[in-house]
């Protein structure tokens, strides 16, 4: 009797417990990003309010799977974690929800109203940008000789780097570089890429080295690949060539040159009840500012999107290293660089994408 | 001898049946007690299987047929702009080589509509499936829409300021009295806003439009109450004192411009109390109404004759489009007509997908057969082992087991490293064996080959040795005795197997996605990608489809060649 009696009571609690611990579902990338996330916001964020974060790494596939929530009827994803062109998607599909920056989001310290610091990078009324990444490559130090590659066009000279290189598996970014190193100004990229004439010559210029490339469908494969020196040089974002490098110590570099800056940040989505969106808007007024966003780069080298946050970057909080020189945005690798054209692959993506894979399969 | 129980005297009540069928004990019918205690014995059987039933039913098959549906559905076209749609009806799609002003006029407010509920981008993504560059002209349509409806509201507030009151748009358009009331009118625009936003559900607005205004404001009295309707219903606000959307303005004046105007505006004033729509002159509303120039000047794009045929051809609400897109072909005005050749790219997969899930399930038989027969001829308990070590592979993540082969195969890797050391092949010059379809072989046959194992141990199990032992006895060679004694036997445990690779291989895409490199991927990596990324639901549907025919036909042939009979799984 006193022993069920005990279980009662301590299912009781537990059920209490349950109904106290508020949980919000907060959706990312997984594996070294979505620790840094934890880091710098999650735990100071449960701390300050006792909510629980649960995490569910499903942003790649964020969008098919809002949209179907949406179509069930069933939101169950608080914030989501998404790049750029799929925040725009959301929030032209009606699934995300529209942000008033200088009303939702902090102040810089200084007072800076919130739609100055974060400027340009507002690109959309649904998108509150976190970090500034980019697309770049990496390459084994000890496979170029006395010759390290300081070019992009590098990726396509056989001759001086011999061995395989390691690209993302869609047109994206590789287009733009095929072209850049067939000659197309910077300025003239997507007029020339808009034309059938201009994608031929980028499949064209790919098709140089298409024998020697490695195709990657997860940021991880080319650290990897660089790791065991399977691929000389590769694509991938530039946090994870920096684990490589910094935490893993590999014999790798970093070839900034034409490096691709996009942007990620936070969506809300819309259909959440009045009480778990002002939740989701809280958060989001916390973990997004001037501090919060300098506190990530210490746990990986993104840079933050407010401008106000740069000079507060510091050092790794396990390396010790200063991370302002890892950042894509610091001056010194920001020489030559390329903006991800959001307007133009909404459109062209699918046509493109249909011409790169059946030129993949040729 | 026993007597017949019919004529034995003790059952008097079966003696009666004689006339009307047998009875049971107590009189009803023998058949019907029967099948009724029949019919509980089926429900109690019934209600024991109902929880599968039911989940397997919600969890599975509602959701592919739902899916499979999305196939040929294309409603979003229809009911994003409906008016647009049947006014296009009209127009042949090449002459004259634009479509005539009121397919303009219906789009400017069909757009107008889906730009206020966020529909307008979805239905660009869809049609840019079709056309490149539709998606940002939707996109930038929809944001430069409004401009000319501000200019027009500033002209009217000029003329008087009580056009800024919600009350006085509402008492233009709302009905006076009972009689006065169009429900026509209202259920058609209700119809309209529900196709766009899905079930409104029971709703009470608190408007119903006029029908002498309607003869008078035809367009804007549509507009004004597929407003009022979306306004009621999804944002739940007061219409009357609600400031209508800029396009009804726009209605206002092109209505106030036709002929039949002045007469039936004539007869709602001399019925109404006055209203500031006297005040307007005709210089006030001369504005130049051209919804062609309006709309092409907001993006030259809408001068585009292919994109009105793309919207023309994928008006219907259910299509044979992402059908023909999922084996190279597309829909165009002259019929299906092939993709171009740079496009080309589903049927190859489709049958690259067949014949390499036919290698697989070939290599998976090779390699499995000896294995399972030793299993079979093994002792229990060696036997046991053995299974163990076949099922180990079960109990490790797909995931690892597929990365664990980049680490085998890859140029760097174990495979490559040991033939260099051992000198069989050159250092500058190492197998390529991953990121193609041999990595795609490997590791698939790999990660299927317990499918294929299992049945067959356990047809083999079943087979006496003393077959073959009588066979051998009456002079067969080894050779001999398992080619026409044993391997006929074991054939079910084959057929089982077989079925089980292939049909999981051509499914299959996490594995050839990690090792598949670029010709060493299935058309599952496309349905995936369709998927996940491009939202291309309809034509992923589509090659989920196609793919599930092609299963069925060949188990179909396989069923006529071997015989499902034939098929074993213990």
């Amino acid at each position: 009797m006193r022993f069920t009696r005990t279980i009662l009571a301590a299912s009781v609690l537990a059920l209490s417990a349950v109904a106290i611990a508020e949980e919000m579902t907060i959706v990312s990338w997984g594996g070294a990003y979505s620790k840094s996330q934890l880091k710098a916001y999650h735990e100071p964020w449960t701390e300050k309010t006792g909510i629980r974060v649960i995490n569910d790494d499903s942003s790649a596939e964020a969008v098919a799977k809002l949209r179907a929530m949406n179509e069930a009827d069933n939101v169950t994803w608080d914030v989501v974690d998404v790049v750029a062109a799929d925040a725009i998607r959301l929030c032209d599909e009606g699934l995300a929800l529209e942000i008033d920056p200088d009303k939702h989001l902090a102040q810089a310290p200084d007072g800076t109203p919130a739609s100055k610091d974060f400027g340009d990078l507002l690109v959309s009324p649904c998108f509150i940008p976190q970090i500034v990444y980019s697309t770049t490559f990496g390459y084994r130090t000890d496979m170029v000789g006395d010759n390290p590659p300081t070019d992009i066009c590098a990726i396509f000279d056989i001759d001086a780097y011999p061995g395989k290189r390691s690209l993302e598996k869609r047109p994206i970014n590789n287009m733009e570089w095929a072209l850049i190193c067939d000659g197309v100004s910077k300025d003239d990229l997507y007029d020339v890429l808009a034309t059938e004439a201009g994608q031929d010559r980028a499949l064209k210029k790919l098709d140089t080295i298409k024998d020697h490339v490695v195709w990657w469908n997860a940021g991880a494969d080319t650290p990897q690949l660089l790791a065991d020196g399977e691929v000389v040089m590769g694509s991938t974002y530039n946090g994870r060539l920096f684990s490589v490098i910094e935490e893993q110590k590999q014999p790798v570099a970093m070839l900034w040159d034409a490096q691709v800056f996009d942007l990620d940040g936070w969506i809300i989505p819309t259909g959440l009840s009045e009480e778990r969106t002002q939740r989701a808007l809280d958060y989001i007024y916390f973990a997004t500012d001037t501090q919060r966003l300098a506190d990530q780069a210490k746990y990986i080298s993104y840079g933050p999107a407010r401008n106000s946050s740069a000079p507060l970057v510091g050092k790794h909080s396990e390396l010790n290293i200063d991370m302002a020189p890892h950042m894509p945005t610091d001056p010194d690798n920001a020489k030559n660089t390329i903006l991800y054209n959001y307007e133009f692959w909404a459109d062209y993506r699918d046509d493109i994408d249909a011409k790169f894979q059946a030129w993949l399969a040729q | 001898m026993r007597t017949p129980v019919f004529f034995d005297d003790r059952y008097p009540m079966i003696a009666t049946a004689k006339h009307n069928g047998i009875l049971a004990a107590d009189g009803t019918p023998l058949k019907r007690s029967l099948a009724r205690a029949l019919r509980r014995e089926k429900l109690r059987a019934l209600i024991l299987v109902m929880p599968l039933l039911i989940f397997v039913l919600l969890t599975f098959i509602t959701p592919i047929a739902n899916m499979l549906l999305r196939s040929i559905d294309n409603t979003i076209v229809g009911d994003t702009i409906l008016y647009t749609v049947s006014d296009l009806n009209d127009w042949n799609g090449s002459d004259p080589p634009l479509p005539p002003e009121n397919v303009f006029r219906s789009l400017y407010f069909d757009l107008f509509i889906a730009v206020e509920t966020k529909r307008h981008t979805r239905l660009g993504s869809r049609l840019n499936y079709e056309q490149t560059g539709i998606s940002s002209l939707f996109r930038r349509s929809g944001r430069k829409l409004d401009d000319i409806g501000k200019e027009i509201e500033k002209t009217l507030i000029a003329s008087d300021a009580r056009w800024t009151d919600g009350q006085t748009w509402f008492d233009l358009f709302a009905a006076r009295n009972e009689g006065d009331a169009d429900p026509e009118l209202f259920d058609r625009q209700f119809l309209r806003i529900q196709r766009l936003q899905g079930e409104l559900g029971n709703i009470d607005i608190d408007f119903m439009p006029s029908k002498s205004i309607a003869k008078a404001l035809p367009l804007a009295t549509r507009e004004y109450t597929a407003w009022a309707i979306h306004t009621a219903s999804i944002e739940g606000e007061d219409i009357a004192q609600t400031r209508p959307w800029e396009s009804i303005p726009v209605a206002l004046i092109y209505d106030m411009q036709q002929p039949d105007f002045a007469i039936e505006i004539k007869n709602w004033l001399s019925q109404s109390s006055p209203h500031p729509i006297e005040k307007l002159s005709t210089e006030s509303i001369d504005y130049p109404l051209d919804f062609t120039d309006i709309l092409r000047k907001i993006h030259k794009d809408w001068g585009d004759i292919e994109v009105w045929q793309t919207i023309k051809v994928h008006s219907n609400d259910y299509t044979s489009g992402y059908f023909l897109n999922a084996v190279d072909m597309r829909k165009s005005l002259d019929g299906p007509t092939i993709q171009p050749e740079n496009k080309r790219i589903l049927i190859t997969l489709f049958i690259r997908t067949v014949q390499m899930s036919l290698i697989i399930t070939l290599a998976c038989i090779l390699l499995g057969y000896p294995v399972a027969w030793l299993m079979a001829n093994l002792p229990m308990r060696t036997a046991n082992l053995l299974i163990i070590l076949v099922l180990l592979p079960f109990w490790t993540s797909l995931l690892v087991r597929t990365s664990a082969w980049k680490v085998m195969l890859q140029q760097q890797g174990v495979i490559n490293e040991t033939l260099v050391w051992l000198g069989v092949v050159a250092t500058d010059n190492r197998l390529e064996i991953i990121n193609n379809q041999i990595g795609t072989i490997v590791a698939m046959t790999h990660i299927l080959l317990p499918f294929m194992i299992l049945p067959m141990y356990s047809v083999m199990q079943t087979i006496s040795p003393s077959y073959v032992r009588a066979a051998k006895s009456l002079g067969a060679n080894d050779w001999t005795a398992f080619l026409r004694v044993y391997f006929p036997q074991s054939i079910p445990g084959i057929g089982a197997g077989s079925i089980l690779v292939f049909i999981l291989s051509i499914g299959y895409y996490i594995t050839p996605e990690i090792v598949g490199g670029t010709d060493g991927v299935f058309i599952s990596n496309r349905i995936a990608y369709h998927i996940s990324r491009s939202l291309n639901w309809g034509l992923a549907a589509a090659l989920g489809t196609i793919l599930l025919m092609v299963v069925l036909v060949l188990y179909w042939t396989y069923d006529r060649i071997v015989g499902i009979d034939n098929v074993k799984l213990g």
